[in-house]
């Protein structure tokens, strides 16, 4: 006897999507009808020196985001050791460059000519500080290591979250500590170590805008720039926004790409 | 210690322990075991759990540290290094060195879940023996052949059974073609239907040859291919000889109690 099975019909569902969209409609049509000349966004969306703070704020939001991942590893692995003098140095490190704000680490790496007018090994080489701490330096090296602060607590989330039979099975066919790591606990530990990561990069995408304090010339800088001589403050705010949502509308794709590489061998892959 | 130390020489057996203590915290897991596997041999450790059991076959290949007495393999002293009557710590690079004569097996497989059944056998001689990639290759497949899993090749470790993760394991650790194979229970973690798979591929290396300890509550298995039958209560050797003795007509009434509870 087969009976026709009837499924249950999601009345509510379709109650939420009218509501959704009317909401989302009326907010476009408010935005549309607000005080924004969006012609003048839209001439500006594409206008040079946006596109050149554009590809500045890529270029520092990567390079930072590499060097916090490079030194955030390195503080994990140093924070897990067992060697008391490498463990306090991770966590006096962690400490301070999560403590203070990323602002402030900005104008003391841009300002570190007032404490140490040369840098250099006395007799080799020297550069005057001045010279080499250009508003890049000093925000890829401010972003970067308050990165690594944070990324050394995921990276060592992530080890931790890793099977310590794991350990064992490495150490039991001949591996060291860091070969280990490396090779068998470092990928596993990726799978957990990734979802936040990619939060934190976009995080630093925003970040990248303090840059503008120190006259790094990335988007909102360039934003600034313009509107400082046309007035049309909110048209070029939005224009930035409109890159923001951009850059980070490609990184979370990405993301979920990197995601589904280090999932192999993983029940839900 | 000194008098100790001096007791290892050129003829010595696969293994030697004396006198070995393991402590954790106030807990005294291991309270002096005195024993010899010589080389071929097939040794059965047996004992209710928290006996040490386990404990000792961690401390031969340095997976826990020995609190006294000394362990050498194969002649050398494992851990330490003699330096007049001082014996310095090794460090790990020379641990890591002095493991390879050991190879183990887990009792929950550990296998690298991001990594092939191929590429779990390989990865040991590749990246420590520094093997040629395609000779590890084709000597993983044919260890893998060896424990029936030649198909198996290029399965993650969550595509396989217990039993199949067991033998990929087992592949792995004869990779590093090690002088003597530990087996920390191998079958404790598997399904009763999966057992029989794994224990036919141990009584097969022990046929051809392989030194193991093999720590384990399948006392068919110890009867069948065992040289000698350890039993362990207490972090302590209570009697050892041949299986049909220990296992048929032990002597001490700790043995005779076991025995009878497992069997029941």
């Amino acid at each position: 006897m087969a009976l026709k099975r009837v499924r249950r019909s999601h009345v509510g569902r379709y109650v939420a999507a009218a509501a959704v969209l009317a909401v989302v409609a009326w907010i476009i049509v408010a935005f549309a009808r607000g005080q924004i000349a969006w012609s003048v966004a839209g001439e500006f969306l594409t206008a040079r020196t946006i596109l050149v703070g554009l590809g500045n704020t890529v270029l520092l939001a990567v390079l930072a985001m590499l060097l916090g991942i490079v030194l955030g590893v390195v503080i994990a692995v140093m924070r897990l050791s067992s060697n008391p003098i490498v463990n306090w140095v991770a966590v006096g490190y962690v400490w301070l460059f999560r403590g203070i704000p990323s602002l402030l680490q900005l104008l003391i790496w841009f300002n570190l000519a007032l404490i140490f007018p040369v840098i250099g090994i006395p007799g080799l080489f020297e550069w005057r500080t001045v010279d080499v701490m250009t508003p890049f330096v000093a925000a890829f090296l401010g972003l970067g290591i308050a990165q690594s602060a944070y990324a050394s607590e995921v990276v060592r989330g992530g080890l931790l979250s890793v099977d310590s039979g794991q350990y064992e099975a490495a150490k039991a066919i001949g591996m060291h500590r860091l070969k280990a790591l490396r090779r068998i606990i470092l990928p596993q530990a990726m799978r957990v170590i990734l979802p936040p990561l990619g939060n934190e990069f976009i995080g630093m995408v925003k970040w990248t805008s303090l840059a503008s304090v120190i006259q790094f010339s990335e988007v909102m800088y360039a934003a600034e720039s313009i509107y400082y001589v046309n007035s049309r403050v909110i048209e070029l705010l939005f224009v930035a926004t409109f890159w923001y949502l951009a850059v980070i509308s490609i990184l979370s794709i990405l993301q979920s790409r990197v995601e589904r590489y280090f999932a192999k061998g993983a029940r839900h892959g | 210690m000194a008098e100790l130390v001096t007791e290892a020489n050129a003829m010595s057996p696969t293994v030697r322990a004396r006198e070995v203590r393991k402590s954790f915290g106030s807990f005294e897991a291991l309270r002096g075991i005195d024993l010899d596997i010589n080389l071929g041999e097939v040794v059965c450790v047996i004992g209710p759990s928290g006996s040490g059991k386990s404990t000792f076959l961690r401390c031969i290949n340095q997976l826990e540290t020995i609190d006294g007495g000394a362990i050498w393999i194969n002649g050398e002293l494992v851990g330490y290094r003699r330096a007049g009557d001082r014996l310095l710590e090794l460090s790990e690079r020379e641990i890591a060195r002095q493991r390879l004569a050991t190879g183990m097996v887990f009792q929950r497989f550990n296998l690298f879940p991001h990594k092939t059944a191929l590429q779990n056998v390989t990865e040991g001689p590749v990246q420590v023996l520094k093997t040629d990639k395609r000779k590890a290759e084709s000597y993983g497949r044919e260890l893998l052949g060896r424990v029936g899993l030649s198909h198996k090749c290029d399965a993650y470790p969550v595509e396989l059974s217990g039993g199949q993760q067991q033998r990929v394991a087992i592949a792995r650790a004869l990779a590093m073609k090690p002088t003597l194979m530990l087996f920390d229970e191998p079958t404790s973690a598997l399904d009763p239907e999966l057992v029989g798979e794994v224990l036919s591929v141990m009584r097969d290396l022990a046929a051809s040859g392989t030194t193991m300890v093999v720590v384990t509550h399948e006392l068919g298995f110890a009867r069948e291919v065992a040289n000698r039958v350890v039993f362990m209560d207490g972090g302590l050797i209570i009697e050892s000889g041949p299986p049909a003795q220990i296992l048929g007509n032990p002597t001490q009434a700790r043995t005779q109690d076991f025995i009878s509870a497992v069997l029941s």
